[in-house]
Formats: structure tokens, sequence, C-alpha cells
């Protein structure tokens, strides 16, 4: 089985809180965090910075062909969310009926379960994202 | 930096092959190479192998020994490298820098890839595993789904309809039929790929390359001794790569692959020719999307119209740019290590006149463009007959 505690445990403040990283020097602003700045090709001033928690979907799919471990909810959205802020980063859409489903909706951050790993193996939580009327 | 050309070239049919190790198939095009090009084993110094996920596919690292080992060319120095779908590509790349550089006078270039030995289920983990692994498959994304959220941002920003994608795998099907190497030797209809049930919308699995075995190689000559062995040798007259974000949502844009601008550009300007002088090309069609990205990526089209030109049939052998005479990825298949090598076996063929019914007549400069992941890595080589 494999070890997936610390994983998940690093990833806390990015995967249930959505921090991720703002370059005070150049304002720009990043998820998930990183380490060197890639406007500027060094460390700049990267902070830990709350992402906010709206957005729009700029694409989205409809996964017929789900991997394992996802099988159970095929089919589902994918999308890449732009946030309020520019960012965008890719979730799963949830509690959105497929005729709202569009590009440009609005959505919403939403706390769910990702995924079980196996039977006595850890569960992943995180963000995913559902449409807003 | 000297001129390097290929001198032989050797690869086994791409398919399921229930009845082929991970090794034969490398003994396969190997020997294939080393045959076609007239060398000896003394001749050679160096092997480059490209190959993705062996460890998953079939529990193997250490591949670059392992290549030498079976084609009992110990003791040379052989590498294997790693870029995802572009493995091929690198490994082509790493040879022809280590020749270009005075380094060796004579290299062996290989790719390989055994996908058939895990399930459906399995082999799509490792695929996947060219993507972001921590924020794309850890959220629920899918290969295919990546592709898919390009193609539907495609069509919204361009109007790219589902048929114009489909009409790449169509015309990939047709140059299929003529290739004796492609695990798809048969035609397919615009009807076919629209009711072939969707992967993840918008594509569709007729959309999709397919799961493959293979191998390829490519012998690997300073030019000025090119000769020696070859009475035609091609030269790779321009070699670019270049890097992007790992995750999609990462990247400027989602309805092109930068890097594969970029590449190109590196590999034209070092050939000191234009696109318009291109005669032909390989183009890393994973999916659909992807080949209608490429023709515009690398200007054989303006963004945003190579879903109509494709569905005009300027990509046909015969036509404006013939693309994908092989039968592309859809139809020539994907062993994802090998297939960069393939782009290049398939353009020396056409480049020396031996493409048989695929010939396009007169080609005497082509280009390859092959993808890892979603684009995180491009890489662009230009051929020239000489």
């Amino acid at each position: 089985m494999r070890n997936l505690l610390p994983l998940i445990w690093r990833k806390i403040p990015e995967r249930y809180n959505l921090i991720g990283s703002r370059d005070e020097e150049t304002g720009k602003e990043y998820f998930p965090q990183r380490k060197i700045s890639p406007a500027v090709r060094r460390r700049g001033k990267l902070v830990d910075h709350p992402m906010p928690r709206d957005g729009t979907i700029y694409s989205y799919s409809l996964v017929h062909s789900a991997p394992t471990g996802f099988e159970v909810e095929s089919p589902y959205f994918i999308a890449i969310i732009e946030l309020s802020n520019g960012v965008r980063i890719l979730s799963q859409l949830v509690d959105s009926p497929a005729e709202r489903v569009k590009m440009g909706a609005k959505v919403k951050l939403v706390f769910r379960k990702i995924f079980e790993d196996e039977a006595e193996g850890a569960i992943a939580y995180g963000y995913k994202f559902k449409v807003v009327q | 930096m000297r001129s390097v050309s290929i001198i032989g070239a050797g690869m086994t049919k791409f398919g399921e092959h229930w009845d082929a190790s991970f090794r034969d198939l490398i003994v396969e095009a190997g020997v294939k190479a080393v045959t076609d090009a007239g060398v000896a084993g003394k001749d050679l110094q160096a092997i480059y192998g490209g190959c993705m996920a062996s460890g998953r596919f079939i529990g193997q690292e250490h591949i670059g020994a392992l290549i030498a080992d079976q084609l009992g060319l110990n003791p040379l120095p052989s590498t294997r490298l790693e870029a995802a779908c572009a493995s091929g590509s690198v490994a082509l790349r790493a040879g022809y820098m280590a020749v270009a550089s005075g380094m060796y006078d004579v290299v062996a270039v290989g790719g390989v890839e055994k996908m058939t030995e895990v399930s459906t289920e399995e082999a799509a983990i490792a695929l996947g595993g060219a993507g972001d692994q921590e924020w794309e498959l850890f959220n629920g994304a899918t290969f295919p789904a990546l592709y898919a959220l390009m193609a539907q941002r495609h069509m919204l920003e361009y109007g790219t309809t589902e048929e114009q994608l489909a009409s790449a795998s169509v015309k990939n099907h047709a140059n299929g039929v003529h290739n004796p190497y492609a695990q798809f030797q048969r035609a397919i209809t615009i009807d076919d790929v629209m009711n072939s049930g969707y992967v993840a919308t918008p594509l569709k699995l007729l959309d999709c390359s397919p799961i493959t075995d293979g191998a390829a190689a490519v012998i690997l000559c300073a030019s000025e001794r090119a000769k020696e062995f070859n009475d035609t040798p091609i030269e790779i007259a321009g070699s670019g790569q270049a890097s992007d974000t790992l995750a999609l949502a990462n990247r400027s844009t989602l309805t092109a692959i930068p890097a594969t601008t970029i590449a190109a550009k590196q590999a034209l300007s070092q050939a000191k020719v234009d696109i318009k002088d291109i005669d032909l090309a390989e183009v890393h069609d994973c999916f659909s999307i992807a080949e209608i990205m490429a023709i515009e990526d690398l200007g054989f089209f303006k963004k945003g119209t190579g879903g109509k030109a494709s569905a005009d049939g300027e990509t046909a052998i015969g036509s404006k740019i013939p693309i994908n005479t092989s039968g592309g990825l859809k139809a020539c298949g994907h062993p994802v290590g090998a297939t960069g090598v393939k782009q290049v076996i398939e353009l020396y063929w056409q480049l020396r006149g031996e493409a048989t019914n695929r010939q396009v007549d007169g080609a005497e400069i082509g280009l390859a463009q092959n993808v890892g992941g979603s684009g995180a890595t491009a890489v662009v080589h230009v051929l020239k007959r000489y």
C-alpha cells in the first residue's frame, strides 16, 4: 500500500485553504505555491498568500473514462477555473447541473473528499468548485 | 558544430506485440538500423535510448544498459533519456549533439515502449505521469481530459468544430493504410469518429492515439563521414527544444503549445529554412486537437484556422502541406518512447524517396514535432536531403 499520509499532510495549506504565493516585488500571484519566482527567475520576495475562492470556468470537460479511484463518480466535470485574481487552477466541478456548466459561468470553492486510497488508506480532501447562480 | 546525418533506420511494426518482449523490440529495431546503415559494432561509439515509463509498464529501469547488453554492444556508453511522449526526440537530440560536438563520429539512437503488458487502467496511470501528478491527476484529471480542456477552449475562441477535429484522425488513418508499420492500416470516416463515444468531451475514442508496443532506431554519423556508409544520407539540419510549465492550468494559453513555436524557431533558424520551405511534417497528434494546434503553432496555418485547413484537406498527401504521412500517432500508433524516433524515420524514408504508396513527390526538407505531456516539452527537428 502507498503511504500517502505525508503527501496529504504536506499539502494541507494549499489543498484545504487554497494558500498560494505572492511575489511582493512583482505583485504576481501563483497557485500552487512556488519557491522560485518564475517572472524574475530567483527567489524574489515570495510570501504565502490566500487565493480568492471565486472565479469563472475558463474551460471544462465531462470525463467519461475515469481514472482509478474516480470510477464511481463517472462521468464528472473537470475544469480549469480562472480565479478572480487571474490565477488558473484545475479542479473538479460538483453539485453543478450540466445545463449550468458553461464557459464563463461563475463558480465558488467548496471543500470535498477527493478520493480514498484503498480500503484502509488515507482519505484525501481538497477543493472542488460549484457553479453559482 | 559539425553537420550530422542519419545513415540508417529501422523499426518494428507498431501494434500489440503479444509475442515480443521489450527486449525483442529493441533488438529488432536496433539490428534493422545497424544493417540498413551498413555499420559494424566497431563503428558505433555510443547509444542514446528514449523510453518514458518502462518502470510502470514492465517493472524495468536502467534501460540504457539493457539496450547495450541486448545488442551485444558492451562496453559502449549507453544512456536513457526521458521526456514523457517526447523521450524519443530528446534521445535523438542527445545523439545529435554528441556527434555535432565532435565527441563521437557514429552513434545509435533508439526509442522503445512496451505498453500492453499492463491493463488499460494501469497504462492510463503511467501515461498520466506525463502531466502534473500533484495538481492534475490528484484532482481527477486524465490525460485525454487535459487535451479536451484545450480543445474546448480552441472551439470557443476560434469556432473549431468536433467534425474538424475528427478530420485529422480520418486523414491520418487514410495515410496509415499505406504504411506497413502502422498499427491501424484501415480507413475511417468522420461518422466513425463522431460515433466513437466520448472519452472526455469534446474528445471521442477515435480522437485519441492508441496504446502501442514498438521500437525505432536510427544511426547518426558526422556528415563528413556519412558517405562511407550511405549514398543518400539525410542531414539533421536543425534541432530545437523548449519547455513550459508541467501543469496545463499554469500556462499562458490553452489554445497553443508555446514550446512548439519556440523549438520550431530554433530548428528552422539553425537549418536556415523558412516554414514555407518544408515539404512535409510529422507532428504530435496524440489527440486530434494536438495536430490542429501543432500545424498552427509551427506556422503552417494561422492560429485558429487549423481546424478548417484540416477539414478542407490541406494537410493530405498531395495537398498544401502533407502532415503525418506515416499515419501519425493516431493510425501508426504511439509507443510513447519510440514515437519521436519513428517520426524522423518516416522523414528519412520520405526524403530518400522510399515511402512507396505514401511518398510525397520531390520531398527535400521535412520537419518533425514531438511533444511531451500536455506541452511541457516540445522538440522540433528539421531534416534535409543533400
